[in-house]
């Protein structure tokens, strides 16, 4: 936290902020030491809180006309979109909403994976956010099945069933979530409710994640300590918050976008025909942003297996700080590593291409690898990376190598 | 100096034009999300009601929903009608002619609210043989106008024709 000590100005600021140091917590956050050479990448943090205020907004509008019953809940969707005002906006907004919160958060990870911000001391940010990341997955999943569309139904069933892989209690689980033998009206019912919770869960997390980041401050492109505030620093206000905004604004022409021009790019036209217990889609997928994990899952020709690497997909992310063990952040000084950065993006994208292709051939082939790949970094190349790389020289402070003129000491 | 003050202008027109936009531009994303509460439009596609009333006796009432609330139909007796028209304008809280109130003298169309909190008054009841209500014991007249009690004004007429003798329509 900042070092100096707050006084309110008028007599009123101090009574009250003697009573409720709010101002002081203002203060605070204005003037945060921020390093100076946070680039656009470090801008998704803002951007993030601003796409799930959005999300909670639209949805508290949506909650007003959405109807949580498996008769009705198809049709209150149309009526959205045709009878009440601008409900067609504020669905579109809601609907690529999920998938303009998933790219900036997808940004924002690997935007910490290329810096180092996961490692000492930001280990419990790193995991904060890993939580946020897996709660916004469970919400966004339930979220679609919301509209009770055949990709809702099918989606549902899927993932649900993965738990029946659990051995012994498995049926049961799965009876239990759905509250019956299939997915159903109880099923529809429950994951409104929790559709409605986990935002609020998820925005306590954030309140920790940015209190968590306040305490050893930013991690910056180059990833050294720095100290604070100092030559290196910058107050937040308004330095930071005029170039989140103007990120921001950037962010929402392409949200615009999205909204006005190709609202339904992003989804799945099944989705428009109601659920029907009877008929399964052709093909079915999950929304975009799940689809390295669907690919995962199955890739693995055994049912147990296939969930099992799934979870632990997503779960050695939160073992990373361990697993890497270099001490240097950034990869700008890390020649090696930073290949490695690209092919794990690469990698990633291939798993989400093949996960939206059938599972069979080729296709079944290039997941196999991707996925083997997947783990082979985090398990393998990374630690073995941790003692063999060597890395380039750091620069004492982000002034440095500006002030000396040796501008080779990093790029 | 002169130069200083040129620049500041220029920056005082950038500042106020940027935040002119930003005031329309988060006004207009606000409005959709205060509009949504507004009656969507299958609310407003139910704005009229047809009643038949060829089964109503005289004395009788029916009682029909219209935009989600009561209007009585009452088919008046004779005797009804006298009472209501023998009385003084002066007498009434909300001086209204009986003849202002209705289109055909046998037929009084009204909102079934009273107009001290919107509670629904019993017909045939109170001191004026018309409506009471039971809520805050309002009493209106056979012509459902107010006559005693805490309500301000007479019940409501709402837009109302006889599509034919024995068809009315609301709304």
């Amino acid at each position: 936290m900042s070092e100096h000590h707050y006084t309110p100005s008028s007599k009123f600021g101090k009574w009250f902020n003697d009573r409720l140091p709010l101002l002081t917590l203002g203060d605070h956050l204005a003037s945060y030491p921020t390093p100076k050479n946070l680039n656009y990448w470090w801008t998704f943090g803002g951007i993030l809180t601003f796409c799930l205020v959005t999300q909670i907004v639209t949805g508290l509008v949506l909650a007003m006309h959405y109807v949580a019953h498996a008769d009705m809940a198809f049709d209150s969707v149309e009526h959205i979109m045709r009878n009440v005002n601008y409900g067609w906006l504020i669905r579109y907004i809601h609907s690529n909403g999920a998938s303009m919160f998933f790219l900036a958060v997808y940004i924002h990870i690997f935007r910490a994976l290329f810096y180092g911000s996961y490692k000492s001391p930001r280990e419990i940010i790193w995991i904060l956010g890993m939580l946020i990341y897996l709660l916004m997955m469970a919400t966004a999943f339930m979220g679609y099945v919301l509209p009770w569309g055949q990709m809702s139904f099918w989606g549902a069933t899927v993932i649900t069933n993965l738990f029946s892989a659990i051995p012994l209690v498995g049926e049961s689980i799965v009876t239990w979530l759905w509250g019956g033998y299939a997915v159903d009206n109880p099923t529809l019912t429950r994951f409104f409710s929790l559709h409605y919770l986990f935002p609020f869960i998820i925005l306590g997390l954030v309140v920790l994640h940015i209190w968590a980041l306040h305490v050893p401050g930013n991690n910056n492109p180059v990833g050294i300590d720095i100290k604070k505030p100092s030559k290196d620093t910058v107050p937040f206000h308004p330095y930071i918050t005029i170039k989140d905004l103007f990120a921001l604004l950037i962010f929402l022409i392409i949200f615009s976008g999205f909204v006005f021009f190709s609202p339904n790019v992003l989804g799945h036209s099944d989705n428009y025909i109601q659920a029907n217990p009877m008929v399964t889609p052709k093909h079915i997928v999950p929304e975009w942003y799940l689809l390295p994990f669907y690919a995962i899952l199955r890739s693995v020709p055994d049912k147990l297996g296939g969930v099992v690497l799934l979870f632990a997909s997503i779960f050695i992310l939160m073992a990373l700080p361990w697993l890497d063990r270099s001490k240097v952040r950034s990869a700008i000084f890390r020649p090696i590593y930073k290949q490695f950065f690209w092919l794990l993006v690469l990698d990633v994208l291939v798993l989400g291409y093949v996960g939206a292709m059938p599972a069979e051939g080729l296709y079944l082939l290039i997941a196999r690898v991707s996925t083997a790949y997947y783990f082979l970094h985090f398990l393998v190349i990374l630690p073995v990376l941790s003692s063999f790389e060597k890395t380039e020289p750091l620069p004492l402070s982000i002034s440095a190598p500006v002030l000396t003129g040796n501008s080779n000491e990093y790029k | 100096m002169e130069k200083s003050g040129k620049k500041n202008n220029r920056r005082d027109f950038l500042f106020t034009a940027s935040y002119t936009v930003g005031a329309v531009g988060i006004g207009a994303t606000i409005w959709p999300f205060i509009h949504q509460m507004n009656p969507d439009s299958s609310v407003k596609a139910l704005a009229t009601t047809e009643v038949d009333i060829s089964q109503v006796e005289p004395g009788n009432s029916i009682t029909v929903l219209w935009r989600g609330k009561p209007v009585f139909i009452k088919r008046r007796t004779e005797s009804e009608i006298s009472e209501a028209r023998s009385v003084k304008l002066e007498e009434l809280k909300h001086p209204e002619k009986d003849e202002d109130r209705v289109q055909k003298p046998e037929w009084l169309v009204m909102m079934g609210i009273c107009t001290h909190l919107g509670c629904v008054p019993l017909s045939d009841k109170g001191e004026y043989n018309g409506w009471f209500c039971p809520c805050h014991g309002s009493h209106y007249d056979t012509a459902g106008r107010i006559r005693k009690g805490p309500a301000p004004v007479n019940m409501e007429i709402p837009k109302y024709e006889f599509v034919d003798n024995n068809t009315i329509k609301i709304g």
